[in-house]
């Protein structure tokens, strides 16, 4: 079977994070690179944050998806740098995101500084910028929790990390 | 002693640091004192015992003894732990848990920052991954040390005690010996004078804004990173071992 790199992508199109489940493994920018060499496919990942326990899943869901498209010889590495930053989310995945209620990643200035500079992260439900940020972490390591002072949703913020 | 085997105690040592706070914050998990705050230290023990997977992993590479991470993690006895005495303290109340942590992360991001340019290529590269999450995790411990300083009559009193408990403690973190003095030298490890003056200034920052002050006594505990511990390690080993010891080779 002769397979091409850019099957390999379409197929991972096919791969969701399993916290996040309209967000594919390639709109996350999760996979780093993919290769094929004499008929073996080699794929590198990166962990978003490294205690996260989708990572697992992940691994084993693009191994079944292999396994469904009769794909045998693969090799999955993982590697932790280059490290795994927001700026990777494809702007497909961040209108995905905000269609599905979660408010994509801000271009945040660095975190260095000790105190949070007041980032306007703009309501996905009503688009309001009156929003206020109830804490830094929400309901998965990736995500913060914020509410809208305009329609009074409560909404997760997929937090800027770099 | 060899560069391998100073390096084995190092990354231990931080991975322990890791692990063992990373513990004391999941005991909080379903027990914080409101919900955002029980998801936020969940998240962090979550973060810390991701950095102590990488750490230990590291390890376990280095050691003859021990192979996996899971090994070193659950199967040492107490005295081979080498975390600082400050992260296996309890969590006492929420000022405690805030100001261990505080003190914790404005020490750890000076070090990760200056870790990312090690000559070892796995420590650059746990230390450039857990240095993002840190950056939130001081943030987060440096913003509610300000709220509670700077809070209510009770709230000021509480955490200026837990200050005054805690800071002894933290000399610690700039414990130094054989194998560290021989990792500097091979630029592997950074020297800790930057770090330390970064930490104390951070510390001097956040506590003037708080309005808390530091404890005029000059009392320092140290002996964890020596393998020495304090009483309350035992039952966190107790709890956090259990089930490897009772199930071996568990896996989840
Ligand atoms: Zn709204």
């Amino acid at each position: 079977m002769v397979i091409s790199e850019g099957e390999i992508w379409e197929l991972l199109e096919g791969v969701f994070d399993p916290e996040v489940p309209v967000l594919s493994v390639v709109d996350l920018g999760i996979i780093r690179s993919v290769s094929i060499e004499k008929q073996s496919v080699y794929i590198t990942i990166t962990p978003t944050y490294i205690g996260c326990p989708a990572m697992q899943t992940i691994e084993k869901d693009i191994e079944s998806r292999f396994a469904d498209s009769k794909i045998n010889n693969y090799k999955i590495t993982t590697s932790i740098s280059p490290a795994w930053t927001t700026d990777w989310m494809s702007k497909k995945g961040r209108e995905k995101l905000k269609a599905y209620g979660i408010a994509p990643p801000q271009n945040e200035p660095d975190k260095s500084s000790l105190f949070a500079h007041p980032v306007i992260v703009p309501c996905p439900l009503c688009d309001s910028d009156d929003t206020k940020m109830i804490s830094q972490f929400g309901s998965t390591a990736c995500k913060g929790h914020y509410q809208c002072n305009k329609c009074k949703e409560p909404f997760d913020y997929f937090k800027c990390f770099r | 002693m060899t560069t391998k085997e100073a390096l084995y105690k190092y990354v231990l040592r931080l991975g322990d640091d890791s692990l063992i706070l990373g513990q004391r914050l999941s005991e909080l998990c379903g027990h914080g004192p409101i919900l955002e705050e029980d998801i936020a230290t969940t998240n962090i023990s979550l973060d810390l015992i991701g950095q102590a997977t990488l750490f230990l992993e590291y390890a376990g590479s280095l050691s003859n003894e021990f192979k996996t991470n899971d090994e070193l993690a659950f199967l040492r006895l107490e005295k081979d732990y080498l975390n600082v005495l400050l992260v296996e303290q309890p969590n006492g109340h929420f000022g405690d848990t805030i100001m261990r942590q505080f003190l914790f992360d404005a020490f750890r991001l000076p070090l990760l920052t200056k870790l990312q340019d090690s000559k070892d290529n796995t420590l650059s590269s746990i230390a450039e991954k857990a240095l993002k999450e840190t950056k939130y995790h001081l943030r987060h411990s440096s913003e509610w040390v300000v709220r509670l300083g700077d809070g209510t009559e009770e709230s000021h009193h509480k955490i200026q005690e837990s200050l005054n408990t805690l800071y002894r403690y933290s000399h610690e973190l700039f414990f130094v010996d054989e194998a560290d003095v021989l990792l500097q030298q091979e630029a592997i490890i950074p020297e800790l004078d930057d770090i330390k003056s970064q930490w104390s200034q951070t510390i001097k920052d956040v506590l003037e804004m708080a309005t808390l002050s530091l404890p005029t006594n000059n009392w320092k505990f140290e002996g964890g990173r020596m393998g020495r511990h304090s009483e309350h390690m035992g039952y966190l080993l107790a709890e956090m071992q259990y089930m490897q010891r009772t199930y071996p080779n568990m896996e989840w």
